[in-house]
């Protein structure tokens, strides 16, 4: 069988589900979440310290970014230049250049800007960045941001954090059919079904934040995405049955008593 | 301390009192933070890491020091 790597800028992750690690009562609870889930790669805001409550606990001290990829984002960011400051900062507390790139336009929805996220892709890109952009799921725009040098799309699947499940299952699997460069489904994931249906799209993974931190159990609910991801691709790769108007016999009609 | 030997910055938008002659090294050390787990601007520019003990503040510098949290 052929080996299903799973590449982005030219590194090779095993797991396929990215987690967002925001949202967690702590950070025991995190770290233990990302672990149920089994992914290689998390993504983390940027934000001031607290410096009237020194010596506090970091995230870093319960997710080591030696053993699993940081993707630090741009949440909250509105312009390009919110975006690029921050991206630029996260770069110089370690040497980050895989970022996540999401540049909002309205703060109700938290849909992306399309204009500032291509502008701002663009001198990441000119700056040495691997670009991964939080995107709307219109195949044109995709088009655009894969030209100006992205390395991954991540077209949404519904509102960050509405839970609404993949609403243009259409737009996705024309976005995925059309980019040589890997498709992520950010943001709209519920629960395990969703990140299935995704894959089963041949979408090349799925990340998820809301539908495991919000979970009951959300060390469980990271479990079950580990598994819905990997039976969405594995059922992709197997190629599904065609679907038909009427019944078929599972059961031969020959010698039937 | 004699207000002499003191200024003051602006540190993650709020006022605070540095030493005469504090670098970022000093600010970095008396904060309790470890330099590889920050970034660092001054006045709008980053400041690399290998220049922290010979970046000495002035008066009204306005000095952000970010880290990663958990986000999405």
């Amino acid at each position: 069988m052929i080996e299903d790597t799973f590449t982005i800028a030219n590194k090779n992750f095993k797991s396929r589900l990215i987690v967002g690690t925001g949202k967690y009562k702590t950070f025991e609870d995190t770290a233990n979440a990302v672990k149920a889930s089994g992914a290689d790669i998390v993504t983390v805001a940027i934000r001031r310290v607290n410096i009237l409550d020194k010596g506090q606990p970091l995230l870093m001290d319960y997710l080591d970014p030696k053993s699993i990829t940081y993707l630090p984002n741009t949440a909250g960011c509105y312009t390009s230049d919110e975006a690029l400051r921050t991206l630029r900062l996260a770069r110089e507390i370690g040497g980050w250049r895989l970022v996540k790139l999401e540049v909002l336009g309205d703060k109700k929805t938290l849909y992306p800007n399309m204009i500032e996220t291509i502008k701002s892709t663009e001198v990441l890109v000119k700056e040495g960045f691997e670009v991964m952009a939080y995107c709307t799921d219109d195949p044109i725009l995709t088009k655009k941001l894969e030209d100006v040098g992205a390395c991954s799309i991540m077209p949404l699947g519904a509102p960050i954090g509405s839970g609404l499940g993949i609403q243009n299952k259409t737009n996705i699997s024309l976005i995925k059919e059309q980019s040589s460069v890997p498709v992520i489904v950010d943001a709209g994931v519920g629960t395990a079904s969703d990140a299935t249906i995704a894959m089963e799209l041949g979408c090349d993974g799925v990340l998820i934040n809301t539908a495991i931190a919000e979970a009951k159990n959300p060390v469980m609910m990271a479990e079950a995405m580990k598994y819905a991801v990997l039976a969405g691709r594995k059922a992709f790769r197997a190629g599904r049955m065609k679907k038909r108007q009427y019944a078929s016999a599972s059961s031969p009609k020959k010698d039937l008593i | 301390m004699n207000n002499l030997n003191v200024a003051k910055i602006q540190l993650n938008g709020n006022a605070y009192e540095i030493k005469h002659g504090t670098n970022l090294d000093d600010l970095v050390n008396r904060l309790k933070l470890h330099k590889n787990k920050v970034a660092i601007e001054v006045n709008g520019e980053i400041v690399e890491k290998n220049k922290y003990p010979s970046l000495v503040l002035n008066k009204n510098d306005k000095v952000e020091i970010v880290h990663f949290i958990g986000g999405g």
